[in-house]
């Protein structure tokens, strides 16, 4: 039987001051990324907790990405440099928890880079949907 | 009394898995023993008890029990309930077949709880005698006798063969299925095993356990006890004694929402967590202490006055072995009872 | 065996009681059997006499209790740390969580702690008696006629067998001799794990974390863990369950369990040592521990007072996350 060829989802935490209207600007100029991303704003990079990475990832994410500031531009001051220690850390251990490293990704991206965010956008939903579905952080309740 | 020698006892596991599931206490590997679905290659444990009770099998820690989807302003409720099929649990050991009559008494009582009902009505328990206690066992004090367990059917084990009675009639259904694996025998080997395990149980540390002063009609006695405070110092208010219960009761009933609908479930509660009993107005034990002498009074006072003096433990140990600062039933009836120097 | 004898420490006690330098002693209880020793504010001289003790199972680090103790009781309360427990003393320092003022810590050399498991899978069940010899427990069951001889080196709990330091960091008085920060192999299982495959690590962990039974024992004897209200335990912050309803349920938990702590943890042992279903959680906390180190810098959390945890620092130059696993040694 033929497989019907799997759809990601991805969950895109976008900073406010950057990432996020650097993906309002790859609209703007009228550049494609799949429509399998998801974006949630938050105030800053900082905000995403561990926590919101592996919930997205419960209800049925199959990557999750976060875009930030670039180190130095911060709005907050330094809010994404704590970001950068905390998913090191964190794409660490999921990796040792035997999790697809490909699946998790920071990119930094300010609101001048319309082109990088739709590059990355594409690049990332390439990526996961070539892993397919996410089995190892799944909650099947979730997929009925 | 049926006798079945030990090279035959994985073909009568294996006839009986033909026509239904049979859970065993087998090895993980690590020293430690637990329930699991027999199939070839399965060694039935030799050790005394698995790590966690048999009470899973009727009161699984987590339980789906219904199920709601929405669409615009209409519920549709979910019913989830499917009829179990017939199981065996071989090798439960006397003090768990006790507790399996302590949850009854809560669950089957009215309004009986068709979840549970359902799970009890399906499962068949082949219980197995105790050769080599442990010191943190004290069944005797309750009343249970190790060398003779309750259940569907009572087995024992010796060094060259296991004997089989059965106690009801799904024992006998059970036990005519693996008939010709096994030749009808006397009580001799049987008696001479019971006399034996007789003579360690007397000897065991915690033997005489006095119960005389707990019971039903005492909760002013204890409950002011200037004595919970200090034995629960140290408590840590994790759940493990009541997890590793096999008469621990509580459950608590939470909703799931899985993005497209919910899932109603319940899941065992502890009385050591701060959750435990939340309601509208708040919580109404708001120290360890008082979380702490719930767990402890339930078993000793509550449970009895509401059950004809049945004590709500069956002695099976596995909170004194558990428990990360060593504190468990034993430690308070003896602190409380007042017979320290026992 | 233990080269300070429960004597020195009653003694010890008994003194700072007695001249009422302390209100109240925080020490070890004797249990029903020679193993089973319970935690316990001692008030009272005569009872410290009758019931204190100091053995091999005196495994629990007491530091954790202070932040409750410290504010229960008035005066100073005397507690007993070994040097693995001083280094959670000083974390909780760090972060303010009780006054030192209140404590009067009295430093024990410890020799490593036993574990009950490993003592039954040499000597069997049914343990009547423990004798502490020179050389070796000697174990009297109910089935043999003669004791059993346990090596304490068998007997060793595994955290003890990877102790990182006998140096006591902090105290106001020390009994015995001052130990050194010591090399240990605590990062070998770490470093096995991570030459696994993918597919053996996450079988590895799908077969350990699915024994949890979310007793939460991990987190409550955890010296890090001292929150007010944990997320688990808060029903307004939609990640409280008492239940591992599923493997994801699991995961989840054991992974913001090691995160919270990250970078605090100072590799206590205690989650290990307390989890009713022998899961090895300090793997968690060391992958962490040993990230840090690699990415950061050493850092041992608890070596002094005061120093900034690396999760709430940074550099400029620090690691981007799509370098974590490029390195080399990967």
């Amino acid at each position: 039987m033929q497989m019907k060829e799997h759809k990601p989802l991805i969950v895109a935490f976008c900073c406010n001051w950057c990432s996020y209207a650097g993906a309002d600007l790859a609209g703007n100029n009228r550049l494609n990324y799949p429509a399998d991303v998801k974006i949630i704003r938050v105030p800053c990079s900082c905000r995403v907790n561990p926590m919101f990475v592996l919930r997205a990832f419960q209800r049925g994410a199959d990557g999750v990405i976060l875009c930030g500031c670039h180190p130095g531009d911060c709005h907050y001051t330094s809010g994404n440099y704590y970001t950068r220690r905390r998913m090191a850390l964190l794409f660490s251990m999921l990796d040792y928890l035997g999790i697809e490293r490909e699946r998790t990704r920071v990119e930094w991206v300010s609101a001048a880079e319309g082109a990088k965010f739709a590059a990355t956008m594409n690049d990332f939903v390439e990526t996961v949907t070539a892993l397919g579905e996410n089995k190892r952080l799944e909650d099947l309740r979730c997929k009925k | 009394m049926l006798k079945c020698s030990l090279q035959n006892v994985n073909a009568a596991f294996a006839r009986i898995a033909e026509s239904m599931k049979l859970y065993l206490p087998v090895d993980r590997g690590d020293g430690k023993t637990r329930f699991d679905v027999w199939s070839e290659g399965k060694e039935w444990s030799t050790a005394l008890n698995t790590e966690r009770s048999a009470k899973d099998f009727f009161f699984p820690q987590t339980e789906n029990l219904m199920e709601f989807k929405t669409e615009g302003k209409k519920i549709e409720v979910i019913d989830i309930r499917e009829e179990n099929e017939v199981f065996v649990i071989f090798g439960v050991r006397a003090c768990d077949v006790r507790s399996f009559d302590i949850l009854d008494r809560v669950f089957l009582s009215d309004p009986v709880d068709s979840f549970y009902k359902n799970r009890r009505d399906h499962g068949i328990i082949v219980s197995v005698a105790c050769g080599k206690p442990a010191e943190t066992c004290f069944c005797s004090v309750f009343g249970i006798d190790a060398t003779s367990p309750a259940g569907d059917v009572t087995a024992w084990r010796t060094d060259d063969a296991v004997y089989f009675t059965a106690n009801t009639e799904k024992g006998s259904a059970l036990l005519a299925l693996i008939g010709d694996l096994c030749e009808e025998c006397g009580t001799e080997a049987v008696d001479a095993q019971r006399a034996k395990t007789q003579k360690i149980l007397e000897k065991l540390p915690l033997k005489d356990l006095d119960t005389k002063n707990f019971g039903g009609g005492k909760t002013k006695e204890f409950f002011n006890n200037p004595l919970w405070e200090s034995l629960s110092s140290t408590c840590l208010g994790c759940g493990t004694c009541t997890f590793v219960c096999p008469t621990c009761q509580c459950y608590d009933i939470k909703d799931f929402n899985t993005g497209n609908g919910v899932i109603r479930f319940r899941c065992w509660d502890s009385c050591m967590y701060s959750e435990f009993t939340k309601m509208a107005h708040g919580n109404n034990r708001l120290t360890q202490t008082e979380r702490f002498r719930q767990r402890f009074m339930h078993k000793l006072v509550y449970y009895p006055e509401n059950n004809e003096g049945i004590f709500g433990c069956v002695g099976c140990g596995r909170c004194l072995s558990k428990c990360p600062i060593s504190m468990n039933i034993v430690k308070v009836m003896k602190a409380m009872g007042g017979n320290e120097n026992d | 065996m233990q080269k300070i004898n429960r004597e020195v420490l009653l003694e010890k006690a008994v003194a700072l009681l007695e001249s009422n330098t302390v209100s109240c002693v925080l020490g070890w209880r004797a249990g029903e059997f020679d193993y089973d020793v319970t935690p316990f504010v001692f008030t009272d001289a005569a009872d410290l006499k009758a019931n204190f003790v100091w053995n091999d199972f005196c495994g629990a680090n007491f530091s954790k209790y202070l932040v409750a103790k410290t504010r229960k009781h008035e005066g100073k309360i005397l507690v007993f740390l070994k040097p693995c427990d001083t280094y959670s003393f000083n974390q909780l320092l760090t972060e303010h969580r009780f006054d030192r003022e209140r404590v009067y810590v009295v430093g024990v050399p410890c020799e490593g702690m036993a574990d009950i498991n490993r003592v039954k899978s040499i000597a069997g069940d049914g343990i009547s008696k423990i004798e502490f010899e020179a050389d070796a427990m000697a174990v009297s069951t109910l089935y043999e006629d003669a004791p059993i001889r346990v090596s304490y080196a068998d007997a060793l709990s595994e955290r003890c067998k990877n102790c990182k330091s006998k140096k006591h960091v902090a105290y106001d008085e020390l009994l015995g001799d001052a130990g050194d920060v010591i090399d240990s192999n605590r990062f070998d299982e770490v470093e096995a794990l991570e030459k696994m495959t993918p597919d053996e690590r996450f079988a590895f962990w799908q077969k350990e974390l699915s024994r949890c039974i979310r007793c939460n024992a991990c987190r409550d004897a955890c010296p890090a863990c001292t929150c007010e209200k944990c997320v688990f335990d808060n029903p307004a912050s939609s990640l409280e369950n008492k239940a591992p309803a599923n493997s994801f349920e699991e995961k989840m938990f054991h992974i913001i369990r090691a995160f919270h702590v990250a970078g605090r943890c100072t590799d206590c042992g205690e989650c290990s040592r307390v989890c009713p279903q022998n899961i090895p959680l300090h793997l968690l906390n060391r992958k962490f521990i040993k990230d840090i180190n690699e990415f950061y810098g050493e850092y041992q959390a608890g070596a002094e007072v005061g120093s900034r945890a690396p999760l709430i620092d940074y550099t400029l130059g620090d690691l981007e996350p799509g370098e974590v696993f490029d390195r080399g040694d990967r």
